[in-house]
This record gives C-alpha cells, structure tokens and sequence, in this order.
C-alpha cells in the first residue's frame, strides 16, 4: 500500500438484519495516519460499519478495503493489520491483564518468548504493570478500556477501531482514553472511532463522518460542520429585558445579521455573524453609544451538538428549540 | 489440521487452565457434585433398591453414575459457551488471524479433560465404597472410552445449545431438563420397575446403551431385561454418540461460522 493510498474505503456498503436496515450505501474514505469520527445517534449504523470492518460481520453488497485488503477476500490480511476496541469488554475477565495479553500475543502467533516481552511492554506503557495478577473483571473502567486498547495494539496495527471507546467511562477514565489514542496518532496509526459524544469527535478527531439511517449525511473537519450552521453566533446579555427590542436592533445595524433571536425570560439575545472580530467591537461601540448596559457578552463557535442535531433533524431537546428561536 | 489450527487450539486450551488455576473451588464443586449424587444414592436410597437379575446395587449404580456424569458435563459446556459468547472476547477472537477452528477445538480439549479428569475422581470414590470391577483391564479401559465417547458427543450438543440459547439465563432451563432425561434411563432404577412406555422410553435412553454397555464390560450386574436394545448395548453405546456428533458437530460448527451474519 503506497502511502497516499487510503487507510479505509468503503463503497455503498449495504446490511440488514432480518427487518432492520442497519446500513443503507456507507461511503467512507479515510486517509492513512488520520484520526476519522464516525458520529451517528443510537441505530444509525456505527457499531455495525465497525464490525464490518473489523472482518467479524459480512455485509450484503457493496466494498470494503481495510489496509488494501478486501474485508471479504482477504480476511487474515486484515486481521494482521488491525486493532479493534468494541463497546463489550473484548478481553477474557477471569484472567489477568499479563495473561490476556500473552494469550492474545500467541493467538497472533508471536511465540510464548515474543508474546511476554510484548505484554511487559505494553502494560508497562499503559501504566498496568501494578496490576498484578489481578482478574481484569476487578479492574477500574477506566483501567479496563486501557487494557483493551493495549490488547488492540499487540501487532502495532496501522489501523485501529475504536467503537465508542469511551462510553460508560467517568470523566478522568475518558481523559486517560483519549490521552492512549493521541499518542497512537502521533505514532502514524490511522483510527477510526465511532461516538455518540461530539466532544469526543472534536477533541481526537481529523475529520469528522456524520451517519444517519445507514447513510452518510456529512463529512468534513469539525470546523467545516460547523461552518454549515452559518458561521459563529454573538450573544448578549442586557441588564433590563425591556432594552431587548431595542438592543436586538443595534446589534443587527451592528453586525449586518438578518436575523436577532431574543430571549426576554434570560435578558438575551443572539445573532449569526461571519466577521467575528468586527461583529465583537461593531457590537460593543453600538451598544455603549445606544446607552443600553449588557451584562455579558460572548462570542461562540457553534458546537458540534448543534451541527449535529441540525443535520441528523433528530427530535430536538428543549435547549436547542430555544435556541432555534433566538437565531 | 494446520500447525497454526493445532498451536492456536493448544493456546485456548491453556486459557481455559488458567481458568481452573484461578477457580480452585468451582473445580472442586463440579467434581463433588457426582461423587455426591454417587453417595447419596447409595447409602440414602440404597438400601431400599434390588438389583433386577440380583446382585449388588453398588455394582449396578456406580457406573450408571459414571454415565450420568458424562452426560451432564453438557451443562457445563453450555454455559463456557454462552459466557464467552455474551463477554465479547469471541469478538476479539474473530477480529484476530488465528485459526477460526480454535475456539471450539479448545473447548473440546478442556471440557473432555475435565470430564476425565472427573471420572478418574469418581472410580476412586467407588472403588473406596467397595465397588469393584470384575472383567478384564481391557474392558474396563473400553469402558472408559465409551464413557468419553458419549461425553464427547455432549460436547457438541453443549455448544450447539450453547450457540442457540446464547444467554447464559437460557442454561437453567436446559439444567432442570436434564434431570428427567437423566433418570429416565437405567442409571439408578431398572427400566423394568417403570410404568411399560417409560420403561420403554428409558431402555432407548442413549445413556441407558452406554450404562448397560459398561456394566457389562466392569462385569457387574447389567440388568439386562431382555429388549434388543439391552442385548446390543455395547453397538448402540457406539451408535447413540455418534449419531448424535454427526447431527450436532456440523451444526454446531456452521453456527459458529454464522456469527458473521
């Protein structure tokens, strides 16, 4: 595989299983040594374009290349070229983290001597080696999810599956999480990682595929997803509601927006604007000299929820038809 | 069979040492477990049982339980099966370029070494409660491979049922199942002594072939009865097994290969 070749294509890729479309015509290409979310609600088709790639399910039509190689024609090829950390605890629990990595190292044909100079290695870099012989089924979740990733990284695979790596964990076990796989991508490793948390596909992520319903509906980086919701949004806070309509003009004289969104019961109000720079002192100037007093002012990048919900059209929650109003 | 089919197998049959390793005391329940089905009907109900054709009840009953063991080592098969399955570590497995035969190879290993293991610990409880066996060294070893044979046969309708049930809940109801299917046999009671259709029932038991077939070959009191099926024991001890690997072994193996699906 020449180095400009794609780490992952995959073509109008098509599974049901017995009633349900779980895929529908992926198309997916991801480029060698980038880090690729795969961002989708709950049945959209992650889990089930993962094992696809991963070898463990065939799909009914379309192509897949993993590394060069055929998901289908060439199986083995694959498999030596792969990690895969699944949503399930992956490894064996009744063992510990030494012997699962052992055991795992052999099942790759390493060798006894080769497989146990590999796991001290790994568990050393993962900071699991206190671990003992401690059962994995007594282990942090935090704890665990590094072992499966280091379980994932016995061959030093060029590409490695994530699928939803980080779910269920707390807020410092994520951390550790995504501090694995950054050092993973400043190694060359390609990854594919399939969350539910848009922090998560914005913090690792290169590039960022939005599926729905089998199907990819986006696909570009975080800032060229948010960019599609109109660019970045001011928002101020006054100290007197009843300055709201007067406000909401200013700042649309100020900022050139077509539209001010207000929020009476929070003194706000919002505006898309594409200069940021100027719209923040176009803003403050106009307001200070229309005698009108604001609390706060901030200026905010979309995030990647909003993206998201504005393209997947998912049942929107409460926030984000408030916030539908204030654009 | 490969090299790699045979060191992978080797390597997921070590896993499942470790396993013992870790869990003395699982281990040493599931080979009390017959030694006290074996004791209780000895010396609890024993005393009330008459051996059809006369004899010792012993020499009837401790290799009826030997029969009886092998085929309850099903459960524990069933149950490694559906826990691997639900853990997500046959995931790992698959998604590895190891010989997809492995996994189930294995088991097989572990579960007929355990089974052997098991036996050996129950010959010594009867051999300790004074039964004894009264043919030749050979045809106690024939008997042994009998037992194993059937066993083997459990094996791979243990991971068929495994596959099929997949949760580990589902194991329960083939436990409890088991316990009709297990005394509708010749293991503690004649045929004879049975109401005439579940007598008849009971002689076609597969397990009751390979209890009549080894009590003949320990020399003890076989209870013989007269049916075709009791005359030709040592055949249908054959037969039963391998009628029941020739079904279950295929399935068994393509359902394995149906995970991808």
């Amino acid at each position: 595989m020449a180095d400009s070749d794609p780490a992952i294509v995959v073509e109008g890729l098509r599974k049901t299983y017995r009633d349900k479309q779980a895929l529908a015509g992926l198309d997916l290409t991801v480029p060698q040594g980038t880090v690729h979310a795969v961002l989708g609600p709950n049945g959209a088709g992650k889990t089930t374009c993962v094992r696809i790639l991963a070898t463990l399910l065939r799909p009914d039509g379309g192509r897949a290349e993993v590394a060069g190689y055929d998901v289908l024609r060439d199986p083995d090829e694959v498999r030596y070229r792969i990690g895969l950390v699944g949503q399930h605890a992956a490894v064996d629990e009744e063992l510990s983290g030494r012997q699962n990595l052992e055991m795992f190292g052999r099942l790759y044909h390493l060798g006894g001597r080769r497989a146990a100079a590999r796991a001290d290695e790994l568990l050393e870099r993962f900071g699991l080696e206190e671990t003992g012989t401690k059962a994995v089924g007594r282990y942090s979740g935090g704890m665990r999810r590094r072992l499966h990733l280091a379980a994932s990284l016995i061959m030093r695979p060029r590409i490695l599956f994530l699928d939803e790596p980080t779910t269920g964990l707390d807020p410092r076990g994520r951390t550790e999480v995504w501090n694995a796989v950054r050092s993973l991508v400043d190694g060359g490793t390609t990854v594919l990682l399939t969350t539910q948390y848009l922090e998560e596909a914005d913090q690792l992520a290169d590039r960022v595929c939005v599926i729905d319903g089998g199907r990819a509906i986006a696909d570009g980086t975080a800032d060229q997803l948010k960019a599609r919701l109109g660019g970045d949004r001011i928002e101020v806070v006054l100290r007197d509601a009843g300055q709201l309509p007067a406000a909401a003009s200013v700042v649309g004289r100020a900022t050139g927006a077509a539209e001010v969104g207000t929020d009476p019961d929070r003194r706000r109000l919002g505006a898309r604007v594409t200069d940021r720079v100027a719209a923040l002192t176009e803003t403050v100037r106009a307001l200070a000299a229309a005698g009108i007093e604001a609390e706060d002012i901030v200026l905010r990048r979309p995030t990647l929820d909003e993206v998201f919900l504005h393209l997947t059209g998912e049942p929107a929650t409460t926030k984000t038809a408030e916030e539908e109003t204030l654009v | 069979m490969t090299t790699a089919t045979l060191v992978d197998s080797w390597t997921m049959t070590r896993r499942g040492l470790a396993h013992w390793a870790r869990q003395p005391v699982q281990v040493a329940v599931q080979l009390v477990f017959p030694v006290m089905m074996l004791l209780m009907f000895a010396y609890f109900l024993g005393g009330g049982m008459t051996v059809p054709g006369g004899g010792d009840y012993k020499d009837y009953l401790v290799p009826g339980t030997f029969a009886l063991t092998m085929v309850f080592g099903l459960e524990g098969t069933m149950l490694a099966i559906t826990q691997d399955l639900n853990k997500g570590v046959i995931d790992r497995f698959r998604s590895m370029p190891m010989a997809r035969s492995a996994v189930l190879v294995g088991r097989s290993v572990l579960d007929m070494l355990q089974s052997a293991f098991g036996l050996l610990v129950l010959l010594g409880v009867g051999l300790a409660m004074g039964w004894r066996w009264h043919g030749g060294f050979g045809d106690a070893l024939l008997a042994v491979a009998l037992l194993l044979w059937l066993r083997f046969a459990m094996l791979w309708l243990g991971i068929f049922l495994g596959m099929a049930a997949g949760r580990p809940e589902m194991v329960q109801v083939v436990q409890i199942l088991v316990w009709p299917l297990g005394f509708l046999s010749n293991v503690f009671a004649s045929p004879e002594t049975m109401p005439g259709w579940l007598g008849a029932l009971a002689v076609w038991n597969p397990m009751s072939a390979t209890a009549t077939a080894i009590r003949d070959l320990f020399g003890g009191p076989g209870g013989g009865g007269g049916s075709w099926a009791a005359d030709h024991a040592q055949l249908l001890a054959v037969c039963w097994p391998l009628a029941l690997i020739a079904v279950f072994l295929p399935v068994a193996v393509r359902r394995y290969g149906r995970l991808s699906r």
